[in-house]
């Protein structure tokens, strides 16, 4: 059978491996397991001490801000999780966000409080998700299958609530479309009242284990002004020393009214990272007690709105839409032609489970927004690599990648 | 009569607006409401030109000169403690006045506030990279230069990010389409199968909704599969897929709803 021709089939004669300085070029990804997704990494060799490394990103490059000029604002809410897709809500949720600051709308009491649940449950699946991924390219297999367990369970909870598991979409610009599911409640709470038991499992697997601590301890240290520089923010910068999270130093939703710490280290190292994930998972756990109180007390107080109420913006309910003429008409111009906020600019930022999420959003007064920027934080964790691989090995670049967290989706967006 | 499209912007326009709508604003405050922020802009303005400033959405909004950008952002970073550029990109108004808006979103995170350092310049023109105070604007300078085909002048790698490095054309541009244009539906069919393939493979559709359902090569037809090439006419029979045997599987058990267990208790 004739070959087919085809220019990407590799060929080495002009390649001269030898140079002078004994250095090595390594090509790492774009498709690696332990990459994470679609990062390719050069790196300069000195036998296996790495010189020089140049990340390479983009493979996975969909033009989400052109698309978002392209789009009503309603219809760019599903592109959003595409972004960070481990722990979608946080994007749909940073978006809702920002664009209600625009048009300048109250979110009801109990839509709130769903949001706030859906948001820590979805932070709970991105750090198991981390530790499941980051244990297994230590070799960790057991800690890998305890962690998607776990996280298996929230992906049901959240599966019951919206209907996916992984591209979620379930915030609305204005609240959210649906009230809980009957089960919510009690599957969470039993999930909850677990999690600590399944927490220290994991701890107990990783703290004291051998292989994991020399992997871990002084390996990839990220000091206070590189992480600064760098514009780090979440876990990579709680680690270096610095103990900023949007939810406390600029609360949105409710969180001024939980309380919970903020866990950071000033160790910087690989070690320090994974602490914080653990610690965070316990804060989150704490959080999401009091969201279920809260929950209970808006239904004994009869807050039963989700939508706000903002006729120029946001449709009515389902049954004024069905029910009256006025409330249709709306609702199919806001469907047709879409929301026309004001003119003007607006930057929010929430504290994604990676980092600092942000949106800017520039509107002229149209229904498609004239510019929008997405601020993801694993775009500059990702950035980081380039001073932060220098002078360590081959197997710690592994290891490294895993404690950044990045995800593709939203490094290339 | 075909409708006219302006050609120096392609992007989705809305198809209907009432020629009485006048758009609201986002209201604007005057810096003085906000002591921190009066604080920093005085400061600001004693050692550099600020041509406009305000507060919007609780963050300060400051027009300077585009050759201050470097000693501003060191001002800031060092005396003001803005100690992390979260964000800087650019918009395209190119098709109003020929310019482009920069525009760098600063954080301190001592105060806890939020300030936008902007200024304008003409298209053609490059900023001063400030990739020495900021390591973050290393790349955002390259996504800029990417999407914009806005250097940065002094940066130490200024190549495409995202996109390859031999792509050609600035996507974010508001005079490119959203599908590409003629470059980009060429740009794969060229690189793997060479130009003079062009003829036989034909340009890459670049619409993501674009569905035909007579072609048979490209689109799977759910239910309705037929061989690669046939020519479909419409009426072909449904497919009706089982993927299992009938005899069963050696050691597989066929999956049955109605034999299966469903376990409503996730915890156990």
């Amino acid at each position: 059978m004739a070959q087919v021709k085809n220019r990407l089939t590799p060929f080495f004669e002009n390649i001269t491996f030898d140079r002078e300085d004994n250095e090595l070029i390594l090509n790492f990804g774009p498709q690696h397991p332990s990459a994470h997704g679609q990062l390719r990494l050069m790196l300069h060799l000195q036998q296996e001490q790495i010189v020089k490394a140049h990340p390479d990103v983009g493979y996975l490059h969909r033009g989400m801000e052109k698309m978002a000029e392209n789009m009503i604002y309603n219809e760019f809410m599903p592109t959003t999780d595409r972004m960070d897709y481990i722990a979608s809500s946080s994007n749909n949720y940073g978006f809702a966000l920002a664009v209600e600051k625009l048009i300048d709308v109250e979110v009801p009491r109990r839509a709130k409080v769903i949001r706030m649940m859906l948001l820590e449950i979805n932070r709970l699946m991105s750090h198991l998700f981390w530790l499941a991924t980051t244990a297994l390219d230590i070799g960790a297999m057991t800690v890998f299958l305890f962690a998607f367990r776990e996280r298996e369970y929230l992906m049901d909870i959240i599966e019951g609530y919206c209907g996916a598991r992984l591209t979620h979409a379930a915030i609305r610009i204005g609240g959210v479309p649906l009230d809980i599911q009957d089960t919510f409640l009690s599957q969470l709470k039993t999930f909850l009242d677990k999690l600590p038991a399944n927490i220290k499992d994991y701890e107990d697997l990783l703290d004291t284990n051998r292989i994991w601590l020399m992997r871990m301890e002084e390996v990839g240290v990220v000091s206070k002004e590189m992480a600064l520089s760098w514009g780090c923010t979440g876990p990579m910068l709680r680690a270096s020393g610095v103990q900023w999270d949007i939810r406390k130093e600029e609360p949105y939703e409710l969180y001024d009214e939980v309380e919970f710490n903020v866990p950071y280290s000033d160790k910087g190292d690989n070690f320090a990272r994974y602490r914080i994930y653990m610690e965070e998972m316990r804060e989150t756990a704490k959080i999401l007690y009091q969201t279920m109180d809260m929950y209970e007390e808006t239904v004994k107080n009869g807050q039963t709105d989700l939508m706000a109420h903002a006729p120029k913006y946001i449709s009515a309910p389902k049954l004024d839409i069905m029910t009256q003429n006025y409330s249709l008409m709306q609702h199919f111009v806001l469907v047709t032609q879409g929301m026309r906020p004001p003119v003007g600019e607006v930057y929010i930022a929430t504290e994604s489970p990676k980092g600092e999420l942000g949106f800017f959003i520039n509107s002229q007064g149209g229904p498609y927004p004239y510019r929008l920027k997405l601020r993801a934080p694993s775009f500059w964790h990702t950035g980081i690599l380039t001073d932060l691989l220098p002078g360590h090995y081959i197997p710690d670049v592994v290891s490294i990648i895993g404690t950044t967290n990045i995800v593709f989706g939203e490094v290339d967006r | 009569m075909r409708a006219y499209t302006p050609k120096d912007d392609v992007q989705a326009k809305a198809y209907y607006t009432d020629r009485y709508y006048v758009a609201p604003q986002v209201p604007k405050q005057e810096v003085e409401t906000d002591e921190v922020f009066a604080a920093d802009l005085a400061a600001l303005k004693a050692k550099f030109d600020v041509k406009e400033s305000f507060i919007q959405m609780k963050q300060m909004i400051v027009y300077i000169n585009a050759n201050d950008i470097y000693g501003v952002l060191e001002f800031l970073r060092d005396e003001l403690t803005y100690t992390q550029l979260s964000e800087m990109s650019a918009i395209d108004w190119l098709a109003k006045d020929n310019t482009f808006e920069i525009f760098y979103q600063m954080l301190s995170m001592t105060k806890r506030k939020r300030l936008r350092i902007k200024f304008f310049i003409n298209k053609g023109e490059a900023v001063d990279s400030v990739e020495s105070l900021f390591r973050s604007a290393d790349w955002s300078e390259r996504e800029m230069f990417d999407m914009f085909g806005i250097e940065a002048n002094n940066h130490p790698f200024m190549k495409r990010i995202l996109l390859p490095y031999d792509w050609q054309g600035n996507p974010l541009l508001k005079t490119y389409p959203l599908e590409g244009d003629e470059f980009a539906a060429w740009y794969e069919v060229d690189k793997i199968y060479g130009k003079e393939a062009r003829d036989v493979i034909g340009p890459e559709i670049r619409d993501t909704a674009r569905v035909d359902r007579y072609d048979s090569e490209r689109f799977a037809r759910l239910g309705f599969e037929v061989p690669k090439g046939t020519k479909i006419t419409g009426d072909e029979k449904p497919n009706t897929q089982d993927y299992q045997e009938e005899g069963g599987v050696f050691l597989v058990k066929k999956f049955t709803k109605e034999s299966s267990k469903i376990i409503d208790d996730p915890q156990r």
